[in-house]
């Protein structure tokens, strides 16, 4: 059988040793030392990069006027891009907080519940503080990102994101 | 000088049995035998015939191994099957015209002569040509064997009209240029229509 008219399966299992697709145990340490090296490698260079990458500012942005929204009651917004919904809140005693509105667990939309002080998760009954954003209930792990808000006058204003 | 080579030359043998002892003696395959001492018509003469693997070209052996267990190295060496896949189906031991591999039940895998690869590799001669007494079994060069022996070194078989070359020689009469092996006709072996062959042992002991 000449090598030009060899069946397919023949070039997969070769007489030859030399055509042979064999991985030896050196060429596996080797890849796994220099993979190894390489992710080491790429997790420093992603460290640095971080380190010295500048945060981008986020604008800063008029929510609405501080008398709009009464006790107990909330009020949806977009910051900081029309594609973030956020929730501006006034609990029982008065005090404004904004959160994120994407539930951290699928994503789906929270809702304000004044009476628990919570924020609830209509898709898998999750439920999130509605002082803090933590967590209290159901499948999510994670809090509600937080929006940095401020009263300038008579309005309140988003500053930033704290994740 | 050109590289080593294997040399067979049968005319020399004496029947001493030092290439089996030596070859069972090797580390690879310890207290195993492989390579084959023939008798040449045993009922008239005390001709005997050593035989090694040929290593073919185009291993035939390699080439019928449904698992993939036999390899031939990049200096040409057919190896014995690899242990994790040898099977067992003794395909090889049928295929292989020089009569070579042998299935071994102990280990259930076939062996066979791989020219102690591990001394010939690294330069060294292999063991049965090491302790062959009448150099029957020669590991040199072509230009040493030229020199010293008579006849001609040929590595070139035909069987029926299956060409095959092998990169073990055998010493022939210089007027051969290569060994033709006829093939025997199905037809003539049929019982009864066939003369008996006189040097049959098997034949032999049935007429007894």
């Amino acid at each position: 059988m000449k090598t030009g008219d060899r069946p397919r399966w023949r070039e997969d299992f070769p007489v030859r040793w030399d055509e042979d697709h064999y991985v030896t145990r050196r060429e596996l340490a080797k890849f796994l030392t220099l993979g190894s090296g390489l992710l080491a490698g790429a997790n420093v260079l992603i460290a640095f990069i971080g380190l010295n990458a500048e945060i981008p500012k986020l604008p800063v942005q008029r929510i609405a006027a501080a008398a709009d929204i009464p006790a107990g009651g909330s009020l949806l917004f977009r910051y900081p891009t029309a594609d973030d919904p956020c929730i501006l809140l006034r609990d029982r005693s008065g005090r404004l907080d904004a959160y994120s509105q994407v539930c951290t667990h699928l994503s789906c939309a929270v809702v304000h519940r004044p009476d628990e002080q919570a924020l609830a998760c209509p898709c898998h009954k999750g439920s999130f503080s509605s002082t803090d954003g933590k967590p209290l209930a159901g499948p999510p792990t994670r809090r509600l990102p937080r929006i940095v808000i401020e009263q300038r006058g008579a309005d309140v204003v988003a500053t930033g994101i704290e994740v | 000088m050109s590289e080593l080579a294997f040399f067979i030359d049968y005319s020399r043998c004496i029947g001493c049995q030092a290439c089996v002892q030596a070859c069972g003696e090797c580390d690879t395959h310890r207290g195993r035998s492989l390579i084959h001492l023939e008798t040449i018509e045993r009922r008239d003469s005390v001709q005997t015939a050593p035989q090694v693997c040929m290593h073919c070209e185009d291993p035939i052996c390699a080439q019928v191994c449904p698992a993939d267990a036999i390899k031939q190295t990049p200096d040409g060496v057919v190896q014995s099957s690899l242990k994790p896949r040898c099977i067992g189906c003794s395909n090889c031991v049928l295929a292989c015209p020089f009569g070579v591999p042998k299935y071994e039940s102990d280990p259930d895998q076939m062996m066979k002569c791989d020219m102690c690869y591990d001394r010939t590799s690294t330069g060294r001669r292999p063991m049965c040509a090491t302790v062959c007494p009448s150099g029957a079994l020669a590991f040199t060069s072509i230009e040493d064997i030229m020199r010293t022996r008579q006849g001609r070194a040929i590595n070139e078989w035909r069987f029926g009209d299956q060409p095959v070359r092998t990169k073990v020689h055998v010493l022939v009469p210089t007027e051969i240029t290569h060994v033709d092996v006829g093939l025997i006709p199905l037809s003539s072996l049929r019982r009864g229509s066939a003369p008996a062959d006189p040097y049959d042992v098997a034949a032999l002991l049935e007429d007894r």
